[in-house]
């Protein structure tokens, strides 16, 4: 179980990015996070990953306080192409954070190459990432965390460069992970139909300083299916209320930053 | 170039100059080839090559792991930097009559001057290499669990090794010039630079004096050609990055 409690974070400028934030994740959810651009989604998920210490609050996995980095700890950076290797091969970069689960050379590479082909990139291996495009290193990115086999994974805006057909793919094989079970995963993105298309719950964040504005429970059946499950009232009464908290969220923001001005 | 030997052909063959002084080009490059059939001048050029190579050998294995100490721990390259500002500024060639000194006129002498001049090219170039370290490549080992040294030499090392490599690069300019230079001012002993300081001792050696100095540019150059060569090859990855090429 993942707890993040009242979580604030203030950068060194002065500017508080997250204020008061709380959570809890069970074991095994997979939980979108959406909101207006600058809200606190990135700040957020790198407190998570242990890589700032926020000013205030905690992070607790499994009862015991975060200190650092969590172990079992996978991350799709929104910045994915200055988190690849370039003196490495794409198969080599998807295989590097295997030498932290003790496997042979040969594992690594077995378990790189299947992670690769479960993306769509069979034939990329033997690559280097600056030779691919901006959706395939993104692939990459996503095939080394799941390589990893985390405990948790945190995904920020990890299909931003895809396009619409390997998006789907690839929410399919999030949704698939997922249901193998024993990950729990937190998806950051700015697609409204995504976030409630692979949530098990949407929360919604509003901006200055980045609060939690609404938690939503998504309640549709499982095996969720790209055409018949977007079609469903449930999925579209849902996809409205995220829509407008966005919205709203937003102009919270545009209203305290013309007030502030 | 080229004008440089017509102008050194038409001076010398003209006789405007004492032909002792300055033997037409064409006379220097067969006298240069010529020596390249002479036993003894290629013991000598072995001698320089080895101090060369050794002393170089010797500056990267200090001057990396030095680099990146103190690039990477903030408190040792406070604590060294007044050593470091202090030392930086002597030009080693002021160093060869201390050296001389302290060592005698043998390698060990020429080797422990060639490391010190070469030293601070590669120290330097690691230091600012790893400043230049994207910190998202580091955050990624270290979400993926690996600690503070794992993550200086997968990440940080072959980050900086561009770097390095440019350092190395002139660093093995410096250590010809040291090996030669030393040799040349101590003036006895073996090697490129003691073939070029007797031949300046005797009448006449004008022509050996100018065939050893084609001997030690055209090292130079071959030297300099291979390490770039070498450095594009392993780096194709930077030059691609920063080309923007795909
Ligand atoms: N390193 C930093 N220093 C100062 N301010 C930052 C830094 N990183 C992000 N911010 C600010 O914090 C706020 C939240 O940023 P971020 O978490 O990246 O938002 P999001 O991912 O939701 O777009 C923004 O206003 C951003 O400008
Ligand atoms: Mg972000």
């Amino acid at each position: 179980m993942l707890e993040i409690q009242n979580l604030t974070h203030t950068y060194a400028d002065g500017h508080t990015a997250i204020k008061d934030i709380n959570l809890t994740v069970q074991d095994g959810q997979l939980v979108s996070i959406v909101g207006p651009s600058g809200c606190g989604k990135s700040t957020l998920l790198r407190c998570i990953a242990g890589l700032i210490r926020p000013a205030e609050g905690r992070i607790v996995l499994d009862g015991t306080p975060a200190d650092g980095v969590p172990d079992n700890l996978a991350v799709v950076f929104q910045d994915y192409s200055r988190s690849l290797f370039p003196w490495l091969t794409v198969r080599d970069n998807v295989a590097l954070p295997l030498k932290q689960r003790g496997m042979s050379k040969a594992q690594r590479r077995e378990a790189a190459m299947e992670a690769l082909e479960s993306v769509g990139l069979a034939d990329a291996g033997s690559k280097y990432p600056w030779q691919l495009s901006g959706g395939m290193q993104q692939r990459v990115s996503i095939a080394r965390a799941l390589a990893y086999r985390p405990s948790l994974l945190l995904m920020d805006e990890p299909f931003g460069s895809l396009d619409a057909q390997t998006r789907e793919d690839l929410e399919d094989l999030t949704l698939k992970v997922r249901g193998d079970g024993g990950m729990t995963i937190l998806l950051v993105t700015h697609d409204i139909d995504e976030s409630v298309y692979v949530g098990d719950r949407v929360v919604v964040l509003g901006a200055s300083p980045g609060h939690v504005r609404a938690d939503l429970t998504v309640d549709l059946p499982e095996p969720r299916d790209q055409i018949s499950t977007r079609e469903l009232p449930e999925f579209v009464r849902l996809r409205a209320e995220v829509g407008r908290l966005v919205r709203g969220a937003g102009e919270t923001a545009e209203q305290a930053a013309t007030a502030a001005t | 170039m080229a004008a440089l030997f017509a102008a050194s052909e038409l001076l010398g063959r003209a006789e405007i100059v004492d032909r002792s002084y300055l033997p037409p080009a064409s006379s220097v490059v067969t006298r240069a080839i010529e020596l390249a059939g002479d036993t003894l001048f290629l013991q000598y050029l072995a001698d320089t090559m080895t101090a060369w190579a050794v002393g170089l050998g010797l500056a990267i294995a200090v001057a990396v792991p030095l680099g990146l100490l103190l690039g990477s721990v903030p408190a040792v390259n406070a604590a060294t930097r007044a050593i470091v500002e202090f030392l930086r500024p002597i030009p080693s060639v002021a160093l060869i009559p201390l050296a001389g000194l302290l060592l005698g006129s043998g390698t060990e002498m020429k080797v422990a001057l060639i490391v010190y001049a070469s030293t601070w090219p590669i120290l330097f170039n690691t230091m600012y290499g790893l400043a230049e370290v994207d910190p998202a490549g580091k955050d990624t080992l270290r979400v993926f669990g690996f600690g503070r040294l794992e993550i200086l030499l997968r990440v940080s090392l072959p980050s900086a090794a561009p770097f390095i490599a440019t350092g190395i690069r002139l660093a093995a300019a410096i250590a010809l010039i040291l090996a030669v230079g030393t040799e040349i001012i101590s003036g006895f002993g073996e090697g490129l630079g003691i073939f070029i300081a007797q031949a300046y001792s005797v009448p006449d050696g004008a022509r050996d004096v100018l065939a050893g100095t084609v001997w030690a540019g055209t090292l130079g150059l071959v030297i300099d050609a291979a390490l770039g060569g070498a450095q594009r090859r392993m780096f194709h990855w930077h030059h691609a990055r920063q080309g923007g090429t795909t």
